[in-house]
C-alpha cells in the first residue's frame, strides 16, 4: 500500500491537480446535546478536528470506542450536521455559497458500514441494494441493475448466484462485499471505511482487505480507514491518525507512528497490544483507568488525567497539533513536543 | 417518584382538554343548525335567545367552546330534550347503575379469566391451554350482545329461571341487591358484560404467567429445592401486576362500553341512556354522557398507570 | 458490459452455501409457509365463502329478502320451502342473512381500509417527521384513543344521524389512531437502521428513502395488524346497527336482524339466535385467518 504514495494517476475528475488534497479538515467539530440532563450539557463528540487526506492515499483513524471517529465520519459525509469548522474537498469548500454542495461531495465521497444486521435493507435483494445509488443518481432501473450487477463481479460475487439473494442469506464476509460495491457503484472519488472489517473473523479479514486494496488501484480511490484494530491499520494505511476523546493527538506516516510514537497515549495504545513473545510478557497494563466522560471532558489536554508525564501546564492549556497540512510530517499535540509551552521535558 | 407521578397528571390534562374538544364537536357533527340540536322543538322564544346568550352561538367557535366549558366545569352540562330534566342529573343517577353492574363484573372476569389463564400458563401446549386460549379467542370474537340475548333465551325464556330485562321489580330507585328477587337481574348482565374481559384476562395472564416461568429466578427457586406449589406462588405474585393494570383498564373500558349490554337488557344505566338519547336524537344527553364516560376511562388510565408505577419500580425509570 | 462478466483473477468467493440453493423471494416464503398451515386455510375457505355467498346472494338466496308477508310471520324452520323459517315481517330468513353479509362485510371491510390508508400514511410521516410534527400528530391521534372504541363509534355515528356511511366514516376514525401508532413505531424502529443511512448517504431525498426502503419494511406490521382489525371491526359494524346506527331499515343486516328479532324472543327464539351466529362465525374465522397470517409473516430475518 505504501507504493501509492508517489504519483497516483489523476481520477477522470480531478479538479484541483495532484499537489491539492483530495479533503482538508479544519477544526470540524459536532456536539450533541444531552437529554435529560442539565441543559448545557453537551457532548463533545468532535471537538476540533483537523487534518488533510491527499489523492490516492490511505488515511487510517484509530483510536478508543467513544473518540469520536465514527462521528467524524459522518461529519465528513454531512449525514449529521457541522457544528463548526470547515470542509474543503478538491480545492473546493463545501456548503458554501460558492463551493460544492453537500448533495454534490455525496458523489464523489462515499462510506462502507460496519457489518451489522441492519446494514442492508432485509426486504431488498442485494442487487437492489447495490442497484439503489446509480438509480437515485439519474440512471433508468434496468441499467442500474445492469451496473449493480457489474459491481458485484468486481466485488467478487457471482451476480447470477449472489443478485437476487436478501441479505439474511449471506455469510458475513458476502454481506461486506454487497456494501462494497453498494459503496463505489456511483463511482466515488473516495471511500470512507468506518470498521468495515472489524466484525468479520480473521481469515474473511484478510480477503475483504486485500480485495479492497484491488479495487483501490483498480478505481483510483482514496481511502479513509477508520478502525480500533491497530494491525488493521498499521497494514493499511499510508498515514495514520490517532483520535482521543474528539481531538486528533498524533498523525504522521504509518510505519513512523508504529516505529517511534510520539504522543503517550499513542504509545500507551501500542504497548496495550498483547505481546505475542511469551518472554517478553506485559504485566502491566500502560494506561489505567476509563476514559473520562466525553460530556464534561478535562480541560486543557484531553489526556491529562491518565498521561503519567501531565504536569500543570497539560491542565492549563491545550497542546497545538503542529504542522498537520503537509504530506510526510508527523506531528502530536503535547506539551513536551511544543518548544516553549511551559513543560519540563519541552525543547528549549 | 414525585416526579413521576406529577409528570403522568399534566400528561392527562391536554388529553382531557382534547377529548372535550372532541365531546364539545359533537353537536357541529350533528346535521342541522346546532340551536335546534340543543333545544326542544317547542322552545319559546325567549328560552331560544337565552341559550343563544349562555353558550354564544352566534360568537366564534373558540369562545363557543370556552363558554360550553365554562358551564361543563359548573356542572351545567345543559338540559335534556326529552325528559327537560338537567343533564347532569341524569347521567348520575344512571352511572351509579353502570357501576353497580361493572363492579361486579370486573372482579368476576378476574376470577375466572386470571384461573382459566394461570393454569394454561403453567402447563403451556396442553389441552387445558388449548382449551383456554381457544375461549379466549371465543370471547373476544363474540358479539356481546348476541351472548346475552342467547342467555336470555336460554334461561329467561327456556328455563324461566332467571328474569329478561330490566333493574328489579321495582324499577332502579328501590333496586338492593341484598334481596334476591332484584340481584337476579344482576345475573344475566353481569355475566354477559364480563365475557369480553375474561378472554382479555386470560390471555394476558397466560402470557404473563408463561413469561414468568421462563425466567432464571424460578429455575434458582426449584434448584433451591422449593416445592412446586411455593414457586407457582411466585410465579403468580410476578405476574400480579400485568393482569391487574389489564383489569383496571377493562374496568375503565366497561364503564364506557356499555352501551349494547345495557340495550339487550334493558338496565338503566349510562350505555342505556345512551341509546335513548340517540333514538331521541337528545343531543344534549348524548354529549354530556359520553363526556362523562371518556372522563372516566381517562381518570381509570391514568389510576392504572399511577398504579402500577408504585407497583412496578421499573416503570417509574422509563 | 456484457452479461457473464468473469471474477477477476486472485478473487475467491468464500462463500460455504451450496450453488444449487434456489432463492426465493420473501412473499412467496410467505406463501409457502401458510400453504403447509391447514387451520388457517380450513378458516380462510369460511371466510372465501361468506364473502363470495354475499357477493352472488342475488344467484343463491332461495327467496327476495324484501319481499313480506303477513300470513308467514314467523314460521319455524322448513315450513313451506323456508330453510330456516321467516322473520317478524314474513321475510324469508335465510335470504335476509345471505343478503345481510353484504352490508355487515361492507361496514367492516371500509373502515379497515380507511383507516389503514389515512392512519398508516399519518404514521408513516410521523414516523419519519421532526420531533414537533410527530408530537402534533401522535398528541392529536392520543386524545382519540383516550375514548373506549364502542363509545367513540356510537358517539359520532349518533351526532352524525346513522345510516351506513356515516357508520363506516365513525368506524374509520375509531381505527385511524390505533393504525397510526403501529405505522409510526414501525417507521420509528426502521429509520434508525443502518440502511437508510446508507441510502441518504447515496444521495437520495426523503420521498425516495420513503418510498424504496421504509414502505416495504413497515408494509409488513401495518398489514398484520389491519387484517386482526377487520373482524373487531365486524362486531363493531353490527353492533352500530344493533343499536340502530348502521343500516336503516328494510336493507337486511345481521346486527340489525338482531335488533328486531329480539321482540319475538319468546315466540321464535331460535330464530333470534342466528344472525349473532352469522356475525360470530364471519368474526371468528376471520380472527383466526389474521392470527395465522401474522405466523406465516412474522419470521425473523
Amino acid at each position: 500500500m505504501s507504493t501509492t504514495l508517489t504519483a497516483p494517476r489523476p481520477h477522470a475528475e480531478d479538479v484541483g491537480g495532484p499537489a491539492q488534497p483530495l479533503l482538508i479538515a479544519r477544526d470540524l467539530a459536532k456536539h450533541f446535546r444531552v437529554r435529560g440532563g442539565s441543559k448545557t450539557a453537551r457532548v463533545r463528540a468532535v471537538d476540533g478536528v483537523s487534518f488533510t487526506l491527499f489523492k490516492g492515499e490511505t488515511l487510517g483513524i484509530v483510536g478508543e470506542s467513544g473518540c469520536g471517529k465514527s462521528t467524524l465520519a459522518r461529519l465528513v459525509l454531512h449525514l449529521v450536521e457541522r457544528d463548526g469548522g470547515e470542509l474543503i474537498f478538491d480545492g473546493e469548500p463545501v456548503g458554501a455559497p460558492r463551493g460544492i454542495t453537500i448533495a454534490a461531495l455525496r458523489r464523489h465521497v462515499q462510506m462502507v458500514f460496519q457489518d451489522s444486521y441492519s446494514s442492508l435493507n432485509p426486504r431488498m435483494p442485494v442487487q437492489d441494494s447495490v442497484a439503489f445509488g446509480p438509480f437515485v443518481h439519474g440512471r433508468k432501473k434496468p441499467d442500474a441493475r445492469r451496473v449493480a450487477r457489474d459491481m458485484l463481479v468486481k466485488v467478487g460475487l457471482n451476480p447470477d448466484l449472489f443478485g437476487p439473494r436478501y441479505p439474511h442469506e449471506l455469510s458475513g464476509g458476502q454481506k461486506q462485499r454487497v456494501n462494497i460495491a453498494r459503496a463505489l457503484a456511483i463511482e466515488p472519488r473516495m471511500v470512507i471505511l468506518d470498521e468495515a472489517v472489524s466484525a468479520l473473523d480473521k481469515s474473511v479479514e484478510a480477503q475483504v482487505l486485500n480485495l479492497l486494496r484491488s479495487l483501490k488501484q483498480q478505481f483510483n480511490l482514496t481511502y479513509l480507514f477508520i478502525s480500533h484494530d491497530l494491525n488493521v491499520v498499521r497494514y493499511v494505511s499510508d498515514r495514520v491518525l490517532v483520535m482521543y476523546l474528539g481531538r486528533v493527538v498524533e498523525l504522521g506516516p504509518s510505519e513512523d507512528i508504529f516505529t517511534n510514537p510520539l504522543h503517550p497515549y499513542t504509545r500507551a495504545l501500542l504497548g496495550s497490544r498483547p505481546s505475542m513473545d511469551p518472554t517478553n510478557r506485559i504485566e502491566e497494563p500502560p494506561i489505567t483507568g476509563d476514559p473520562p466522560s466525553p460530556i464534561d471532558p478535562p480541560g486543557g489536554c484531553r489526556f491529562h488525567t491518565r498521561c503519567p508525564f501531565a504536569e500543570a501546564v497539560c491542565e492549563a492549556k491545550s497542546p497545538e497539533l503542529g504542522a498537520w497540512l503537509e504530506r510526510g510530517s508527523h506531528v502530536a499535540a503535547c506539551h513536551m513536543l511544543n518548544a516553549g509551552s511551559g513543560h519540563s521535558a519541552a525543547p528549549a | 417518584m414525585l416526579g413521576y407521578i406529577g409528570r403522568r397528571i399534566l400528561f392527562a390534562i391536554p388529553i382531557a382538554f382534547g377529548v372535550s374538544v372532541v365531546c364539545f364537536s359533537l353537536v357541529y357533527l350533528a346535521p342541522g343548525d346546532p340551536l335546534q340540536t340543543i333545544l326542544p322543538s317547542d322552545a319559546t322564544a325567549e328560552m331560544v335567545a337565552q341559550i343563544k346568550q349562555a353558550y354564544g352561538l352566534d360568537r366564534p367557535l373558540p369562545v363557543q367552546f370556552l363558554l360550553w366549558l365554562g358551564h361543563v366545569l359548573t356542572g351545567d352540562f345543559g338540559m335534556s330534550i326529552s325528559t327537560r330534566r338537567p343533564v347532569i342529573l341524569e347521567v348520575t343517577g344512571a352511572l351509579s347503575n353502570t357501576f353497580m353492574l361493572t363492579s361486579f363484573a370486573v372482579p368476576l372476569a378476574f376470577i375466572v379469566g386470571y384461573t382459566m389463564g394461570a393454569i394454561a400458563g403453567c402447563f403451556p401446549g396442553r389441552a387445558i391451554d388449548r382449551v383456554v386460549t381457544g375461549a379466549s379467542v371465543v370471547g373476544v370474537s363474540l358479539p356481546n350482545y348476541w351472548l346475552g340475548i342467547v342467555l336470555v333465551i336460554v334461561f329467561a325464556v327456556e328455563l324461566m329461571a332467571l328474569p329478561a330485562t330490566g333493574m328489579g321489580p321495582k324499577g332502579s330507585a328501590e333496586f338492593s341487591f341484598f334481596r334476591w328477587s332484584d340481584a337476579q337481574y344482576l345475573v344475566l348482565p353481569v355475566v354477559t358484560l364480563s365475557m369480553i374481559p375474561v378472554g382479555i384476562i386470560s390471555r394476558t395472564t397466560r402470557a404473563a404467567v408463561s413469561e414468568v416461568l421462563n425466567q432464571d429466578f424460578v429455575t434458582t427457586l426449584r434448584a433451591k429445592g422449593l416445592g412446586e406449589f411455593a414457586v407457582i406462588r411466585h410465579v403468580l405474585k410476578n405476574s400480579a401486576p400485568q393482569v391487574l393494570a389489564v383489569m383496571g383498564l377493562q374496568f375503565g373500558y366497561l364503564m364506557g362500553g356499555s352501551i349494547l349490554v345495557e340495550t339487550v337488557f334493558t338496565w338503566p344505566g349510562s350505555g342505556f341512556m345512551l341509546s335513548k338519547a340517540i333514538i331521541n336524537r337528545d343531543i344534549p344527553v348524548l354529549q354530556g354522557t359520553i363526556l362523562f364516560l371518556a372522563m372516566i376511562f381517562v381518570a381509570t388510565n391514568l389510576v392504572v398507570d399511577l398504579l402500577q408505577s408504585v407497583i412496578d419500580p421499573r416503570i417509574r425509570r422509563s | 458490459m456484457s452479461q457473464t462478466a468473469t471474477l477477476p483473477a486472485g478473487a475467491r468467493i468464500d462463500d460455504d452455501l451450496p450453488p444449487a440453493l434456489r432463492v426465493r423471494g420473501y412473499w412467496s416464503s410467505v406463501g409457502v409457509r401458510l400453504r403447509h398451515d391447514p387451520a388457517t386455510l380450513c378458516f380462510g375457505a369460511i371466510v372465501l365463502l361468506i364473502v363470495l355467498a354475499a357477493i352472488f346472494a342475488p344467484l343463491i338466496a332461495p327467496f327476495d329478502p324484501y319481499k313480506e308477508s303477513v300470513v308467514l310471520r314467523l314460521k319455524p324452520f322448513g315450513y313451506r320451502g323456508h330453510p330456516l323459517g321467516t322473520d317478524e315481517l314474513g321475510r324469508d330468513l335465510l335470504s335476509r342473512l345471505i343478503y345481510g353479509g353484504r352490508s355487515s362485510l361492507l361496514m367492516g371491510l371500509v373502515p379497515v381500509c380507511i383507516a389503514t390508508a389515512l392512519g398508516g400514511t399519518l404514521g408513516v410521516i410521523g414516523g419519519f417527521a421532526g420531533r414537533t410534527v410527530n408530537a402534533a400528530i401522535m398528541r392529536t391521534m392520543d386524545v382519540f384513543y383516550a375514548f373506549p372504541s364502542v363509545l367513540l363509534a356510537v358517539a359520532i355515528s349518533g351526532a352524525m344521524g346513522g345510516g351506513m356511511a356515516n357508520g363506516m366514516a365513525a368506524l374509520a376514525l375509531v381505527f385511524i389512531p390505533a393504525m397510526c401508532r403501529v405505522a409510526e413505531t414501525a417507521t420509528a424502529q426502521v429509520r434508525s437502521l443502518d440502511f437508510i443511512e446508507a441510502a441518504r448517504a447515496t444521495g437520495a431525498g426523503t420521498f425516495t428513502i420513503v418510498r424504496y426502503h421504509v414502505l416495504g419494511n413497515v408494509l409488513g406490521p401495518v398489514f398484520i395488524y389491519a387484517s386482526s382489525l377487520v373482524s373487531v371491526s365486524i362486531l363493531l359494524a353490527s353492533g352500530l346497527s344493533f343499536l340502530g346506527l348502521g343500516v336503516k331499515p328494510p336493507t337486511p343486516d345481521w346486527g340489525l336482524m338482531l335488533s328486531t328479532l329480539r321482540q319475538s324472543i319468546y315466540v321464535a327464539p331460535l330464530s333470534c339466535a342466528l344472525p349473532g351466529a352469522a356475525i360470530f362465525v364471519t368474526s371468528i374465522c376471520f380472527n383466526l385467518v389474521s392470527d395465522g397470517i401474522r405466523s406465516a409473516m412474522d419470521v425473523r430475518l
